[in-house]
């Protein structure tokens, strides 16, 4: 091996960081851009595209693009459908899908095999190729309401919420992470007499906090980003989520600051809660890459 | 095995149903129900009854003819030009419109060339799906192996031992959380034609030679910039998949490897690119298939403009299905897609099989 000498081996280590910064530059720029253009009224906004001031919060600094955001669209209400929404589904899916796991993992029943071959069949049906016959079959959907039976489900909190709240890849997290744990700690709880429910509430779901964590976080990515399906199922403002109500944005002559702004008020949350559990939610993309 | 302990068809059955029951209704029923509609004339609402018609659908997606068209000729069999020299020809709406050619009913071309003096045109039925399909091939054929390669040179970066550098794989994975709706607003901001980042960026590392481009607004550019973007988009998504694949490699390897004294790529070569073949098929076919999805971009930079140079077949099954409440159509396009994705990661499969 040929010797690196102190200088060298400084040197490297230099250029790593360069090159490391420098790509890092290119992911983080555009966020920082979309931020600080939040902040800076129309013309100076467009003149500063031009110099580095652009990723700067320099000028002339206020919160005026927000209060012209929220006063275009109604995006409290964005918010809190998308808040309600999200997490309805994501605590659905943790109960659904852990429960059919563990159903799958640990207990011997007919048909078990035929089943969860059809359910990590449907990994392969993008969600895209689904959604036009989905919508017409939601269109016409039964549901016992306040005004008893109605058919239809469409600008709805359902029609958001129900059609997710089920899917393969996270019964499949589930039934990989309890396959892995000791099968004694199931018959030793059985033998004491308890119940199929009680194992799998006291015994099992403490256990399995990690996939818990993997599971919530990818629901909430996906349910908190959704745009297609909601676009084609809510047309009414009262139900709309966040990603949908980009919409009042759209026009000739774009206000960018505003839209800046509302981006910004709708990414920040999600970015915020990513920076402080970033392992987590490498984590959980990374296991739905082990299944190789 | 099956023991007494564990057997229990009540529970089991109970247990798995509201799970299995949900992906029966909201997943596997809509998916057959595509290729039924497929083959049907349903609309989202309509007073008439839903008939039967067979692969109409289909056939008015992929009705595809090649015509040869002979140069117009004046009396005397010379070739007729027009002011600026270029052969004439016969109008291609006198053959699909012609009681002599039922078959080419309704077609328009989509393209054409010329051998001699003759021109050969390609008429479709429906040329904005025929550009979809293009678009969407293209789509997947650049981004899969551009975004896939980039990942794994991140991954590469990433799987070092340097300080802080938990800090930079965060930074990278940042646009992952972010929704591709937003991202793709955004950009549409920095690929602005008149006051975007990104001219102007331009402009200014060439020292003002730069003119400045309408990115979007530019058949030639619009889908490139989109593919650009998503690639920005997603390329740490892919990354951390190619890193998880990366720390499965045994250090042991890597020792043996320096002690052999093999250099930096044959280390590569030889040890890391065996230990990441299994990664690399599911990575491709993840891409894959999230490619073929592509929508929320087009429909946030583009609708399908300039010129259907950014169509693509989500894009157009929605505009279907839901703009046209066209379920039958939109079906039959849904239908083809999947039986794309379907055997290309058939033959993604095969190709890598039992390796």
């Amino acid at each position: 091996m040929a010797m690196v000498s102190a200088e060298n081996r400084g040197l490297r280590l230099a250029v790593r960081y360069a090159v490391l910064t420098l790509v890092a530059i290119i992911f983080i720029f555009p966020l920082l851009f979309m931020v600080m253009s939040s902040l800076k009224p129309q013309a100076q906004l467009l003149a500063d595209t031009s110099s580095l001031r652009a990723f700067l919060p320099v000028g002339d600094i206020s919160l005026q693009n927000y209060t012209d955001a929220f006063r275009r669209a109604p995006v409290v209400t964005f918010m809190i459908n998308s808040v309600l929404v999200t997490g309805i589904t994501v605590l659905l899916s943790l109960a659904v899908c852990s429960l059919a796991a563990f159903s799958f993992a640990f207990l011997e029943w007919k048909g078990r095999g035929v089943i969860l071959s059809v359910i990590l069949a449907t990994l392969i049906i993008p969600f895209e190729t689904i959604a036009i016959p989905l919508l017409l079959m939601v269109s016409q959907l039964p549901w016992i309401g306040w005004n008893g039976l109605e058919f239809g489900w469409l600008n709805t909190y359902r029609v958001q919420i129900i059609p997710w709240v089920a899917d393969g890849l996270t019964i499949f997290l589930f039934v990989q992470y309890f396959r892995d744990l000791p099968r004694e700690l199931i018959e030793a709880a059985r033998v004491e007499g308890a119940t199929w429910f009680q194992v799998y509430w006291r015994v099992v779901m403490p256990l399995a906090g990690p996939v818990i964590a993997t599971a919530a976080i990818l629901k909430f990515l996906v349910m908190y980003n959704q745009y297609l399906w909601p676009l084609i199922v809510v047309q009414q403002e009262s139900v709309r989520p966040v990603m949908v109500g980009l919409g009042y944005f759209f026009q000739l002559n774009t206000a960018w600051g505003e839209v800046m702004a509302y981006l910004t008020v709708i990414t920040l949350p999600v970015l915020a809660f990513y920076l402080v559990l970033q392992r987590a939610f490498i984590a959980s993309i990374a296991s739905t890459g082990v299944k190789g | 095995m099956a023991s007494k302990l564990t057997t229990s068809n009540r529970a089991g059955w109970g247990f798995a149903l509201p799970g299995f029951g949900l992906i029966a209704v909201f997943i596997v029923l809509p998916f057959f129900f595509a290729f039924y509609f497929s083959l049907t004339n349903q609309r989202l609402i309509s007073p008439n009854p839903t008939e039967y018609v067979g692969l109409d659908n289909y056939r008015s997606l992929l009705g595809l003819a090649v015509i040869t068209l002979e140069p117009e000729r004046d009396d005397a069999g010379q070739i007729l030009r027009d002011a600026d020299g270029a052969i004439e020809y016969p109008r291609v709406r006198t053959i699909t419109r012609s009681d002599d050619f039922p078959q080419y009913r309704g077609m328009r071309e989509w393209f054409r060339w010329h051998s001699g003096d003759t021109a050969r045109v390609v008429i479709a039925s429906d040329v904005v799906f025929m550009k979809a399909l293009v678009n969407t091939f293209l789509f997947v054929l650049v981004v899969a192996p551009v975004q896939a390669g980039l990942a794994l040179c991140l991954a590469l970066l990433i799987n070092q031992r340097l300080r802080g550098i938990n800090i930079y794989r965060t930074i990278y994975f940042m646009p992952v959380v972010v929704s591709i709706v937003v991202v793709s607003l955004l950009w549409r901001f920095i690929y602005d034609g008149n006051d975007g980042l990104l001219n102007n960026l331009l402009s200014a590392l060439s020292f003002g030679a730069f003119e400045g481009r309408d990115w979007l607004g530019d058949p030639s550019t619009a889908l490139g910039s989109i593919m650009a973007m998503s690639i920005w988009q997603a390329v740490g998504f892919h990354m951390v998949i190619w890193l998880s694949g990366l720390q499965t490699i045994s250090p042991t390897l890597y020792e043996a490897a320096d002690i052999e004294g093999a250099n930096r790529w044959q280390t590569f070569r030889y040890v890391t690119w065996p230990g990441l073949r299994n990664t690399a098929v599911l990575i491709l076919i993840v891409i894959t298939m999230q490619c073929f999805a592509l929508f929320a971009q087009i429909d946030v930079m583009t609708n399908g403009g300039p010129l259907d140079s950014t169509q693509t077949l989500v894009f157009q099954a929605v505009e279907r299905g839901y703009g046209r409440q066209d379920i039958s159509g939109g079906s039959a396009i849904s239908v083809i897609l999947f039986l794309i994705v379907l055997s290309i990661s058939l033959v993604q499969r095969w190709l890598t099989r039992g390796r």
